[in-house]
């Protein structure tokens, strides 16, 4: 496998929070309420994960607390910094200690620009849930802008920041774009989606990758539909959730069929795809024929 | 009035002392509250009523804790004597003594003008203690509620127990036996289910309460949690999925022009990779008929067919049995 499809993701962020949580419940099938039992990270914990078949991701969930946090800038800056593709930067909301945190961010920025310079930073602001309905819009833009700054400040001008909160569906958005960013072949997937989507006639498909249920793409959808903006990390959450469940029977769903207007099936090894009809009165035989048809142009 | 009594007839009394977990229950189980959430819920001071209605109506009605119920200008007589059943919920992992000697005597007086009444209790809380530990503090729990109620002379009085938590599917599990016992038309139901089952390559079975995921009947093999919490989880699972994209659904009506054209069911069909099908029908009063399939040799394809056949004759027998309930319970007293 060559190097190129390895991808270095840096997990960063004060200790407590959220990082492991976050990780276990994209990448280990925790749910939110089993990350109540996980304790502090020590040091780095590494996670190998295939992904999309030919891309491996190394999750380097870095341990916050303070004595960990100072060797990665001393002692070991280059083993950390180095080959670095994505920097995932987590700051607490409720944090007490906003200064200090953002202390730590410049630090890893500027590590950042000597040791991995093309690096893609993104920042989330998380434990969202914690913070009051109607003052998170704001809070994440007085923040977002702050970060902003600092970030440009130290040679990173393109900053991402997402709200998040492991109680809601606004992770799996998060991870979906993170993700996203590394994957190298986009367009050829969005073109095949289109392809396939007038084929069928489809309303809407979208893709995911199959252990995950992270988004890959969708097909655009008709401009001045009424769809849900956010049904996309409310699929990965359903779905997930799903997954789950159907372990608790030892094993895993292979079809979903709803109402023959939804369909979600398996389109590669690593992939499902989340197809919406317009019509409930197609044969479903076609369908899915269609289906294992689509399937040799997405391997 | 004869309607109001026997709608009164269908009251779940919920009682136990301060902070047993009462209206968390009620806010997790009937309003799909968060279970962490109800940490900051503050203490009840009135007694509150839910009303939910499944093939018949239902109401659950908290006595808060803080309440004296024996109190001279509390006219108690009158409500005991309208509930189905009394559910006293005793907090598991604090010191249960006064809870037990409370129940006993709310037994005595309960019974005394009801002999009918189903009398109900939720070891709750047990998500705090070991597995060793739960079975103990159900032994205990018990036997000393037979021994107090000895001494009363209550001996023949039958209680039933269930070991309950908010934070996993054991208090919908709860919830759902003892709402079974108020349905006087269980029995038809369930042969109904029997009959679906042994004619549908059905393994198990169960008719949902959409909203509540308490299950208001399932066919007479055991019931295994594991098997509920798969079949409750799909019922979310479709049902949130077809929410998502269900403005077609309106779209179509209004295309059509028929005008009140009934919404279409919900359906949802998932195969599994070792050959299982969860199977997923709307019926009618928002209720869903929740089903594990196993077709072994038969192919799919006709496996389903034959399901589908079978639970349209269900659903006919349901709608059979809601109309006679209507007809009956206003005389039913
Ligand atoms: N309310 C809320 N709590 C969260 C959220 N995400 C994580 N937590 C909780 O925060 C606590 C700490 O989370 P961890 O994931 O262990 O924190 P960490 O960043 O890995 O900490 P270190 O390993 O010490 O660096 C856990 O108890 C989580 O349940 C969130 O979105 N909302
Ligand atoms: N660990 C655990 N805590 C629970 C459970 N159910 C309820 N609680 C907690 O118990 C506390 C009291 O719950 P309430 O529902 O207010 O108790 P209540 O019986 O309505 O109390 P009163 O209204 O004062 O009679 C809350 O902090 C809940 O979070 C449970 O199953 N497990
Ligand atoms: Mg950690
Ligand atoms: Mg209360």
């Amino acid at each position: 496998m060559s190097s190129n499809n390895r991808k270095k993701l840096l997990l960063m962020g004060r200790s407590g929070s959220g990082k492991s949580s976050m990780r276990s419940i994209i990448f280990s099938n925790y749910s939110a309420f089993d990350t109540r039992r996980l304790g502090a990270t020590i040091d780095v914990e590494h996670s190998h994960l295939r992904f999309l078949g030919n891309m491996t991701l190394n999750l380097w969930d870095c341990g916050g607390q303070d004595v960990f946090m100072e060797n990665y800038f001393s002692q070991q800056k280059d083993h950390i910094f180095q080959m670095v593709q994505v920097l995932i930067h987590v700051f607490d909301v409720e944090s007490q200690e906003v200064i200090k945190d953002i202390e730590i961010f410049t630090k890893a920025l500027k590590q950042l620009k000597k040791y991995s310079p093309d690096a893609k930073i993104f920042v989330l602001l998380h434990k969202m849930d914690l913070v009051q309905r109607d003052k998170r819009q704001e809070l994440f833009q007085i923040m977002m802008s702050k970060l902003q700054e600092t970030s440009s400040a130290y040679g990173f001008p393109n900053l991402v920041g997402f709200p998040t909160s492991i109680w809601d569906e606004s992770l799996y958005k998060a991870w979906s774009q993170i993700i996203c960013s590394l994957i190298p072949n986009m367009a050829t997937y969005q073109s095949n989606l289109k392809k396939l989507k007038s084929v069928m006639g489809a309303r809407e498909i979208i893709l995911f990758e199959k252990t995950t249920f992270l988004v890959i793409c969708s097909s655009n959808t008709v401009s001045g539909e009424l769809l849900d903006p956010k049904r996309f990390e409310k699929i990965s959450n359903i779905m997930k959730n799903f997954k789950q469940s159907s372990m608790k029977l030892k094993s895993s769903f292979k079809t979903l069929v709803l109402n023959n207007t939804i369909y979600v099936s398996e389109l590669s090894s690593n992939m499902m795809c989340f197809i919406v009809l317009n019509h409930s009165d197609d044969p479903q035989d076609l369908i899915l024929e269609n289906i294992k048809k689509a399937k040799a142009h997405f391997q | 009035m004869n309607s109001e009594e026997n709608s009164d007839k269908a009251t779940i009394l919920l009682m136990g002392l301060r902070r047993g977990g009462k209206s968390s229950i009620c806010k997790v189980v009937f309003h799909n509250m968060q279970p962490l959430d109800t940490l900051y819920l503050e203490s009840t001071s009135n007694p509150t009523m839910e009303h939910f209605s499944t093939l018949i109506d239902l109401a659950v009605m908290e006595l808060p804790g803080q309440l004296n119920y024996f109190e001279p200008n509390y006219d108690s007589e009158r409500l005991f004597k309208s509930v189905g059943a009394l559910v006293y919920v005793i907090d598991s992992q604090d010191e249960y003594m006064n809870a037990l000697t409370n129940f006993a005597i709310i037994v005595e007086y309960a019974y005394k003008v009801n002999p009918d009444i189903n009398i109900e209790v939720l070891i709750h809380k047990v998500d705090g203690l070991s597995e060793d530990f739960k079975v103990d503090t159900q032994r205990d729990i018990m036997q000393r509620t037979g021994e107090e109620l000895l001494e009363l002379g209550l001996d023949g009085v039958q209680v039933s127990f269930y070991l309950t938590s908010i934070f996993d599917h054991s208090i919908y599990e709860a919830f759902s036996r003892i709402v079974q016992k108020l349905v006087p038309e269980l029995p038809f139901l369930e042969n109904m289910l029997d009959n679906l089952v042994q004619h549908s390559k059905i393994e198990k079975c169960f008719l949902f309460d959409i909203n509540s995921k308490i299950y208001v009947s399932t066919d007479s093999s055991p019931v295994d949690i594991v098997t509920y919490e798969t079949c409750a989880e799909f019922v979310d699972v479709t049902i949130d999925l077809h929410d998502l994209y269900k403005i077609q659904g309106k779209e179509d009506a209004l295309a059509g022009s028929t005008g009140n054209k009934p919404p279409p069911e919900v359906k949802g069909v998932s195969a599994l990779n070792n050959g299982v099908v969860i199977y997923l029908r709307q019926m009618i009063r928002g209720l869903a008929l929740v089903a594990l399939i196993r077709p072994d040799d038969t192919d799919v394809e006709s496996c389903l067919t034959v399901v589908d056949y079978n639970v349209d004759i269900f659903k006919k027998g349901l709608e059979q049995v809601w109309a006679h309930a209507r007809i009956t319970s206003p005389e039913g007293k």
